[in-house]
């Protein structure tokens, strides 16, 4: 019982080469996508490198450049096998390669099914990631006299401004960390002593905000000191005013536009992988002599395999039943495959 | 007295014919780029339209358009003609269609000159626009609830942190300008009512700066108020102190920017030109080089081509007679209408 047989004749056979072979080129085009797709994802991970915490995120992009040069080598020969079969000839020479060539292709395809699979899954990593690497970012907001932190300052501001956000989760995050540094504070004004004194770890604690955080659409000049307090702005209300700075909180920001990055290109490797799934059916469908997926159901291919493999192990292992000699011949009984038209060689007549 | 004769032989001609249809497809990418880079001068110019006073900076950009959709068809012309040269069946049909042709591709290609000289020399037109612009900005940056003006706050302030720039001419700008909207001023607090009283026009004005002059790249937060006032921030110099806030002023960055983008168009521009003038010029060879042999059965003896019959002078009055007959004609019949009205013999 064939699995899925289709009939073909020689004409349909070759042009379903010919089909197959510009498919494969095709095939190498989208290969090299997959490639440039997960540079492009390596290269956006790496441009805020240092606002995320030390992750296992690479993995994502790395998987994604694999698979993408591995797909253009494959179809690459892909395409050379197809269009040798038309001319049968030439097609001798691939029929041993061939079935190997589909089961790794196989298993290739299946790779490129868990690359885009990893894409949607990576968000949770990414936004843990996000929020240590934030808030490490903002308490080291102040340190620009510190070698190797000097550019937070910069790096922090600038994501502000481009992503209109602020804080961690909400301009709230500014009110709890220390941002000024002490190099600019008066110690020896009252007012400053008396804040570091009030605070239990002696950081020095504003109800005020970098200038970052300004929302430009307010229609008003941005309000960055005292926001919580309403007296000391005329015509302020801090519970209903949302211009004046920006809600969103800068994990979430970044979230969305990675988020959104990886789900293009999630639906886009998906794509890819139902195209490359549709040639590996048609080079099958080209390797067989009759035309079908498998020669018997999908339960007895599997037995038939586990099988083989089982019996791979008992060539090399001394049969006990004939008293432990080794020069007893045990016939191999496991099922070699004789190439892909699996007709073992013919039995020599032993002279006796 | 012929300009630049030159000889040219059987195999001279067809490598001519061959070169200019090869020419003339690269010019033709070449005019396509052109339109392109007109296209992105018109809307970079337009994207900061809201701070320039007049338009009339805008003329190099549609030079630029007009000039590339032309050079397509001038470029598409001169293949098919230089492919028909060689062919003495099919020149003759080109042959009253030369003349105009000619004038025609020569005015546009003098036109490309002339939009890159243009782009250099409006540099004053753009900074006086932008000048006047900019200060109307910063006027209005207050009134957010003016119809038609509600957005100029927005735009400032996005324009200052994209181009790191403050004010006009510099910072100083917001000194002089009162930015702060009075809906936003207690009026019965004594600091407020002192300020206005002190001025002269009663407007509030501030030593202080909007917060997209701020420069991220400064070490210290952001002094936005009391910039003049030294002892107003504790460890803080107005005069020594440059990364506080932008000191570049907008208009300058600005104009930086734009003419910038104008020299990398014009250079690009100037290279098209000058392909676009070799394409005329063989275009011109072999026309004349194939009208020598006309006549003749053995079309593989030498001809002479030039560029110009005549003198460069007597051409150019040759191609603007027509033009002053007809309007002189004009003016001649007016005179004759004129005075002599009673004269009907």
């Amino acid at each position: 019982m064939a699995v899925l047989p289709v009939k073909f004749t020689k004409t349909k056979r070759d042009k379903l080469a010919q089909v197959l072979w510009i498919l494969n080129w095709i095939s190498v085009v989208t290969g090299a996508i997959l490639f440039s797709l997960g540079l492009f994802l390596k290269v956006e991970i790496n441009k805020r490198k240092e606002l995320m915490a030390e992750r296992d995120i690479q993995y994502v992009p790395n998987m994604l450049i694999a698979v993408g040069l591995i797909a253009c080598g494959i179809n690459f020969l892909g395409g050379k096998i197809c269009y040798d079969c038309v001319d049968t000839t030439k097609f001798m020479r691939w029929k041993l390669i061939m079935l190997p060539y589909i089961v790794c292709t196989f298993f290739f395809t299946s790779c490129i099914l868990v690359g885009a699979l990893m894409c949607y899954s990576m968000r949770g990593e990414l936004e843990e990631s996000l929020d240590m690497g934030l808030a490490v970012a903002m308490r080291f907001y102040k340190d620009t006299d510190t070698p190797g932190r000097c550019f937070l300052k910069r790096t922090v501001d600038l994501l502000q401004i481009e992503f209109h956000c602020c804080g961690n989760n909400g301009h709230r995050d500014w009110l709890k960390i220390q941002w000024i540094s002490n190099r600019y504070l008066d110690m020896t004004s009252k007012e400053v002593a008396d804040r570091l004194r009030s605070n239990v770890e002696g950081k020095y604690l504003m109800d005020s905000v970098p200038f970052s955080c300004c929302n430009v659409n307010s229609p008003r000049p941005c309000i960055q000191s005292q926001i919580s307090n309403n007296s000391a702005h005329y015509n302020y209300d801090h519970v209903t005013e949302h211009l004046n700075l920006w809600t969103r909180g800068c994990r979430q920001a970044l979230l969305d536009h990675y988020t959104y990055i990886m789900q293009s290109i999630g639906l886009t490797v998906l794509v890819i992988w139902v195209f490359e799934l549709s040639v590996l059916t048609g080079v099958r469908y080209l390797q067989t002599s009759d035309g079908w997926l498998l020669e018997n159901g999908f339960m007895e291919t599997a037995r038939t395999n586990l099988n083989i493999i089982k019996n791979l192990g008992k060539c090399n292992q001394i049969d006990t039943a004939n008293n432990g000699d080794p020069n007893i011949n045990v016939p191999c009984t496991s099922k070699a495959m004789y190439g892909p038209d699996n007709v073992p060689p013919k039995q020599l007549p032993v002279a006796s | 007295m012929v300009l630049m004769k030159m000889k040219f032989p059987f195999q001279k001609r067809v490598k001519l014919a061959q070169g200019l249809w090869l020419l003339s497809w690269c010019a033709t990418v070449a005019g396509a780029i052109t339109f392109t880079l007109g296209c992105i001068l018109k809307t970079e110019l337009r994207r900061r339209g809201e701070v320039m006073d007049n338009t009339d900076i805008h003329i190099v950009p549609n030079t630029l358009m007009i000039v590339g959709l032309a050079s397509l068809g001038i470029n598409y012309f001169a293949g098919k003609i230089g492919q028909d040269a060689l062919d003495a069946g099919k020149f003759p049909r080109w042959k009253s269609l030369l003349k105009p042709y000619f004038a025609i591709s020569s005015f546009f290609t003098v036109l490309m000159l002339l939009a890159v000289i243009m782009s250099y020399a409006m540099k004053g037109s753009l900074e006086s626009s932008l000048k006047v612009g900019l200060r109307n900005g910063i006027r209005f940056y207050k009134d957010t609830d003016t119809p038609g003006r509600c957005f100029q706050k927005q735009n400032i302030d996005r324009l200052q942190m994209e181009f790191q720039c403050c004010g006009n001419n510099d910072f100083r700008d917001w000194f002089e300008v009162q930015w702060i909207s009075n809906r936003y001023l207690d009026f019965s607090t004594k600091e407020v009512k002192d300020r206005i009283k002190s001025n002269v026009d009663g407007r509030y004005l501030v030593d202080g700066v909007p917060f997209s002059c701020c420069n991220p790249s400064s070490p210290r937060p952001c002094i936005q108020y009391h910039l003049m006032n030294n002892s107003a921030h504790y460890n803080y110099d107005y005069q020594t102190e440059e990364l506080n806030i932008f000191i570049r002023g907008c208009r300058e960055a600005l104009v930086n920017y734009y003419m910038g983008l104008m020299n990398t168009i014009g250079a690009g521009v100037l290279s098209v030109f000058l392909l676009q003038a070799s394409v005329l010029v063989s275009l011109r060879f072999l026309q004349t080089a194939m009208e020598a042999l006309a006549g003749n059965e053995n079309t593989e003896i030498e001809t002479e081509g030039y560029l110009l019959e005549k003198g460069l002078k007597e051409t150019i009055m040759e191609y603007l007679d027509p033009v002053l007959r007809f309007l002189l004609l004009k003016n001649q019949v007016q005179e004759g209408e004129g005075p002599d009205n009673t004269v009907n013999i």
